[in-house]
């Protein structure tokens, strides 16, 4: 089965200032795919152009199998959930709903019919004769009509712009919650744009890391998480973000000794023997989660250190040790019971099973 | 409205709280009785007789009530040769107001629409470019207008005070509507073209129903400057065609031996009344209008 969306070799330029570059993606029916990256790096800009709300300046996209480049929007078969919602502020909700079948020329009895099937659905029923301003509900049920304005489309593709970023963070929460199942429930195809990495991380099924207009990476949450192709995407995904540790290696029988220059005098030596043919100087990316409490956790593959702590941060389930390596702030993720003590040394055990290795020069993974 | 007790927090102050509101009320009636000075002489003179203006007190109430001066100027007085009253001039400013006004709102809407939320090459320049129409003075495009409409065969009609007004007015409808338009989220045009609206159909449903704050505004801003118009007037019209304001400007100067005080206050009060009921009718929305914009979504 062809792909649900295929962009190839996208480019976009407002005048002399090139958007998007180069952008290449594809996805299945059923898929969920997000566009991250930080403001500006032209997620939104990506989006409208798949709406076909932005014109592009070269390349192709098709979305069903059929070309899409030059087609208006109406004609994509898609529906869009914006950040503000864009409800239509003198129409009653049921007219928000149906303004699009109304405009289409979809006769009243099925305009009845769908509307009904999609109040349901969304539990929006009460609403049906209030204005938006009308909505006592707030966001949540604004929220709520925009995405029945969606569903009643039955499209092939959802498009959604950060239509979580005007909630609180604990709607958010919730509102990603019911997403994500609705979602599963229709087994629908969506591309979703954020500029939050947890949203991305808990949505997706596919993940596009963008930056200044050029993908930066495209895989799996799994992946990206835990194969970032560069240091930007180490960086910007995950949090507490990526410990990026400036180290110098140098080839051991076993593997490879990594050295990391430490606050307290001498370096801290780790051994990884699972990586071969690494250059002299390199980043070493380790998750917070890879650095534990010698005492409450063993195993193999692990490599010991005495670490200088210089700030604790309970969190609950959790609590971040906060040093200095190689010169830069390392955050370690200890459990809830560690016996770290801010000034104080602690053994710690690097969990290099997973570690990743940057170029300093290009930023570039190398293993 | 602002509370003035929170400008003295402490208790003790209660009575010098008193005594500023009592100033600040004073003062606004003064101003009130300078502002309505004037009417108020326009209104009594016009119910007076001639006799009694000549000997009687500026601001006296008549000791008669008289119409005479409302008949006369609605009807009789002369504006040189003819002796018609202001009725057929008044009728014409209808003629031409309505019509100008209407047209000149909807083309702005339109403009208005386009360049806040169908921007396209260029649209700043062309915005720049309208509002500088706004800043001509008049004068300097009487002569070339004139031409235009002796081209256009419109010279001296009712059509030909239209279209120069509809024409003179469009910079500043554009601008009413541009920057009413700009601050509705453009999201929303966006999501009517998903919905498969086009230009018009969003313009007329989504846009147009919001419009209601800035139509009212344009439409007695419109309305006052075409109705009060005198330049135009006098220059693009002939007999038969003249709006109420030349017609005033006839009766009050064209009058022979005493001049009849009493009828020309009556006909300017006449000529005044349109744009003053448009005021009280709209005025409250004139006041909204100017400050709204944001849309709550």
């Amino acid at each position: 089965m062809a792909p649900i969306l295929e962009i190839n070799n996208l480019f976009k330029s407002y005048g002399s200032v090139e958007i998007l570059k180069d952008i290449n993606v594809a996805i299945e029916q059923g898929d969920f795919l997000v566009l991250v990256g930080p403001s500006g790096c032209g997620k939104s800009t990506l989006l409208n152009c798949i709406a076909g709300l932005e014109p592009i300046t070269g390349g192709q996209l098709s979305i069903g199998g059929k070309d899409m480049t030059h087609v208006s929007p109406k004609d994509r078969d898609i529906a869009m959930v914006f950040q503000s919602y864009a409800l239509y502020p003198t129409m009653t909700v049921a007219k928000n709903i149906t303004f699009g079948m109304k405009v289409r020329g979809v006769d009243q009895a099925t305009q009845d019919e769908k509307l009904a099937h999609v109040a349901t659905q969304l539990q929006i029923e009460p609403l049906l004769n209030r204005k938006p301003g009308q909505l006592s509900g707030g966001q949540r049920q604004r929220q709520r009509v925009a995405m029945g304005r969606a569903l009643v489309r039955d499209p092939k593709l959802f498009l959604f712009d950060e239509p979580l970023s005007n909630l609180d963070a604990k709607l958010r929460v919730e509102m990603r919650t019911e997403i994500k199942a609705l979602h599963q429930r229709l087994g629908a195809s969506m591309v979703y744009v954020t500029h939050d990495q947890i949203e991305a991380m808990t949505l997706a099924t596919k993940i596009v890391v963008m930056k200044g207009g050029v993908i930066q990476q495209i895989g799996t949450p799994s992946e990206i998480y835990n194969h970032p192709a560069n240091l930007f995407v180490a960086d910007f995904m995950g949090s507490p973000a990526m410990n990026l540790i400036p180290a110098k290696t140098k080839a051991n029988g076993k593997g490879v000794e990594i050295e990391i220059a430490s606050k307290s005098g001498d370096p801290i030596t780790l051994i990884d023997t699972k990586n071969k043919d690494l250059p002299e100087d390199v980043i070493l990316g380790v998750r917070p989660e890879d650095i534990a409490d010698a005492s409450l956790r063993g195993g193999e593959g692990r490599q010991e250190a005495d670490c200088l702590i210089d700030i604790v941060e309970p969190a609950g389930a959790d609590t971040f040790a906060v040093m200095q390596l190689g010169g830069k702030h390392v955050t370690a993720r200890l459990h809830a019971e560690t016996g770290a003590v801010a000034g104080q040394n602690l053994n710690l055990v690097f969990d290099l099973g997973k570690v990743s290795y940057f170029a300093p020069e290009t930023g570039e993974r190398l293993n | 409205m602002t509370d003035l007790s929170y400008t003295s927090p402490r208790s003790g102050s209660r009575t010098a709280n008193i005594l500023l509101r009592w100033a600040l009320y004073i003062m606004l009636g003064l101003f009130a009785l300078f502002y309505l000075m004037p009417l108020f002489v326009m209104v009594i003179t016009s119910f007076k007789s001639l006799d009694e203006i000549r000997t009687g007190d500026l601001i006296s109430l008549p000791r008669e009530v008289t119409f005479d001066a409302w008949r006369t100027a609605w009807s009789g007085a002369c504006t040189g040769i003819q002796c018609e009253g202001v009725r057929p001039f008044f009728w014409n400013s209808v003629l031409i107001a309505i019509p100008a006004v209407l047209i000149s709102t909807l083309i702005g809407a339109l403009n208005g629409y386009v360049v806040a939320q169908w921007r396209f090459k260029g649209a700043n320049l062309f915005f720049a470019l309208m509002l500088f129409g706004c800043f001509i003075p008049f004068q300097v495009v009487l002569l070339p207008m004139a031409r235009m409409l002796g081209l256009m065969g419109m010279a001296g009609t009712i059509p030909g005070l239209i279209f120069v007004h509809v024409i003179y007015g469009l910079g500043f409808t554009t601008l009413f509507f541009r920057n009413y338009y700009v601050s509705i989220p453009s999201e929303l045009t966006k999501a009517a073209k998903v919905d498969g609206a086009g230009f018009f159909r969003i313009f007329w449903s989504i846009f147009l129903p919001l419009s209601l704050p800035i139509i009212v505004v344009t439409v007695i801003w419109q309305f006052t400057q075409i109705w009060n118009d005198f330049l135009f007037g006098v220059s693009f019209s002939q007999a038969g065609t003249q709006p109420v304001t030349v017609a005033l400007n006839n009766i009050v100067n064209s009058t022979t031996g005493v001049k009849a005080y009493n009828v020309d206050m009556a006909a300017a009060i006449i000529a005044a009344l349109p744009t003053l009921f448009v005021y009280v009718v709209a005025g409250k929305y004139f006041v909204r209008g100017l400050t709204a914009g944001s849309v709550k979504g």
